[in-house]
């Protein structure tokens, strides 16, 4: 079992910490938002996008772009974070976050937003579409790869079960779901609402290739999505160990910070205070 | 009806290499042709209606048209939130053709009755929803169907049904089709409720009653134009289908009538099915009598009605 640190304030860079002042420019923006549910995914994402995943931010539609789907939709601040750090939209759209004229919602929407793939927020649909786009870069022999990442309690939704023996069916090598496992759910503890475990061993039966990785060590996630696929003809799964809210002490591990709808003064000078850390 | 489509399916593959065919565990030998001719473009999922929808829909964004084949039911019930979320929110050019549309599958029980598709799925925006009256009818409509931007959901009947359909009438998405001009009395049907709607206004002519048949194959969007057109003169509009009455084909007429302010709106009365699950096997013709929705009964509730107007 890979374990995660939950000291808040190690392991993060300042590259880290850039994309998370960014994520709360758009919760303060927004007054409200998903913390715990996007800070979990940051690391992820920043690997993704900085080393991996081949776009265009002047042409999101571009052919021969990775589809990437944030399945998980509520952790779109960290999406629109890193979408505003790679030129797909400005640094100030994040200001008008869930603003009624603004083009960030609660949820990501692919009409609305460039870079966005699909529209997710519903859960359990990014794999069975992340399916449908493997195949169809198959059919025309495109070489892009499909990137689809899910929470922990998305993977309550039996469709991603469905979608999964599919695409080990179909030997679905070309694509690869990024778990955010940081084991707290809505309610709370994923062990007490619907117990995943074991997790690694349902994919593996599944038909996917798995590995299991700490979600915030860059270096170690770097070594893993590089080595994807992990085996030819398989589906691949990256278990990736999370800390809800990591790197904000207050909401590290708190199922209360999963959403919110209201930031008090003391909220908001908590977050920056937790940014300014060294 | 069924082997119309499916062929056509195989038709239109033929000539655009956009299409692919999606069934969801249907029976053996199901496209053969296709699957051997086309196997990268063929496929037959599990029994996974959720999944097989948000499929078609990565299909469709990378500029697929996918043909997606399973039971009415399932295609509705099973797997409505990814035809709200996957196929409608993103508009996407995914055809739903869904086997046993109504009371089809009587034998088989509630459980496979689908009697409140066109309910729930004429409420969400962009869908678009057709039930061809007949055979040809289908074949003409899988031949426009092709560049449709929108989802479309084909309610099937059950297939042997008489052709009534003309092929003088053409197919138009979103148009309707007067199969018989109205007089007193007009009937707006869907599906194969044409048939039994003509055969009502035949009976009814014979008592001296003038009734005409204005057939939508297109529920949604619906021909509004002409149906008020229609209904001008008009005493008695009927509406018949097999759908559930509660928000159905007949609501969805009596709402435009009623919303329209170009006429004065006659009386409507909606035939279809009651508030209950059906309680007897049988077959499609001896739920639709239970539900007197043939055309004895379409007919007498029409002379039971005239005089009271």
């Amino acid at each position: 079992m890979i374990t995660t640190t939950s000291n808040s304030g190690l392991g993060l860079d300042s590259r880290s910490r850039d994309l998370r002042a960014l994520i709360v420019r758009a919760l303060i923006g927004g007054n409200r938002g998903h913390l715990g549910s996007s800070m979990s995914l940051v690391e992820i994402l920043r690997v993704l996008f900085d080393d991996h995943l081949r776009f265009k931010s002047d042409q999101p539609d571009w052919p021969e772009r990775d589809r990437f789907i944030l399945s998980k939709g509520h952790g779109c601040l960290a999406l629109y974070a890193l979408l505003a750090d790679k030129g797909f939209i400005a640094h100030e759209t994040l200001d008008s976050f869930c603003h009624s004229s603004g083009i960030l919602g609660g949820h990501p929407e692919a009409t609305k937003v460039p870079g966005v793939e699909a529209s997710t927020g519903a859960l359990g649909h990014g794999l069975p579409i992340g399916v449908g786009m493997a195949l169809a870069g198959r059919i025309r022999r495109q070489q892009y790869r499909v990137v689809v990442v899910t929470g922990d309690g998305e993977i309550n939704e039996g469709s991603n079960w469905e979608a999964a023996m599919s695409a080990a069916n179909h030997q679905l090598d070309s694509l690869s779901v990024f778990v955010d496992y940081n084991k707290l759910q809505s309610y709370g503890a994923t062990t007490e609402v619907c117990d995943l475990e074991p997790l690694a061993e349902k994919w593996r039966s599944f038909g996917f290739s798995v590995r299991e990785v700490d979600g915030h060590d860059v270096t170690a996630m770097n070594s893993c999505v590089k080595a994807l696929p992990f085996e030819s003809s398989k589906p691949s799964v990256v278990i990736c160990h999370t800390i809800k809210g990591k790197g904000f002490d207050f909401a590290e591990g708190q199922a209360e910070w999963h959403h919110k709808s209201r930031f008090s003064p003391e909220d908001i000078a908590r977050m920056h205070a937790a940014l300014d850390q060294d | 009806m069924r082997h119309t489509c499916l062929n056509c399916v195989y038709d239109l593959a033929q000539r655009d290499e956009r299409v692919v065919f999606v069934g969801s565990d249907l029976g053996p030998g199901v496209l053969e042709d296709m699957k051997k001719h086309f196997p990268d473009r063929w496929f037959m999922e599990g029994v996974a209606e959720q999944h097989v929808v948000g499929m078609a829909a990565g299909l469709a964004m990378e500029g697929f048209i996918p043909y997606v084949n399973t039971i009415a039911t399932f295609l509705s019930r099973r797997c409505y939130e990814q035809i709200v979320l996957d196929l409608c929110l993103h508009r996407l050019p995914v055809r739903l053709i869904a086997n046993g549309g109504g009371v089809v599958y009587a034998p088989l029980g509630p459980t496979h009755l689908a009697t409140e598709d066109i309910t729930i799925l004429r409420c969400v925006p962009n869908m678009t929803i057709v039930a061809p009256c007949d055979a040809e009818e289908m074949a003409r409509f899988m031949s426009v169907s092709l560049d449709w931007p929108d989802p479309i959901y084909i309610r099937l009947a059950k297939g042997g049904d008489e052709i009534v359909s003309r092929a003088e009438n053409g197919f138009v998405i979103g148009k309707a089709i007067a199969l018989r001009e109205p007089g007193q009395v007009l009937f707006v049907t869907t599906g194969i409720l044409a048939q039994r709607a003509l055969a009502a206004s035949k009976l009814l002519a014979e008592k001296g009653i003038q009734a005409g048949v204005l057939h939508m194959h297109t529920i949604k969007p619906l021909d509004r134009e002409a149906l008020l057109k229609a209904s001008i003169g008009v005493e008695l509009v009927v509406t018949a289908e097999e759908n559930a009455l509660a928000g159905g084909f007949g609501s969805l007429v009596l709402e435009t009538l009623n919303d329209a302010d170009q006429i004065r709106v006659p009386r409507v009365l909606r035939m279809g099915l009651p508030d209950v699950f059906a309680t007897e096997y049988g077959s499609q013709d001896s739920l639709l009598r239970n539900w007197r929705l043939d055309s004895d009964a379409l007919a007498a509730r029409v002379r039971d009605i005239l005089p009271h107007l």
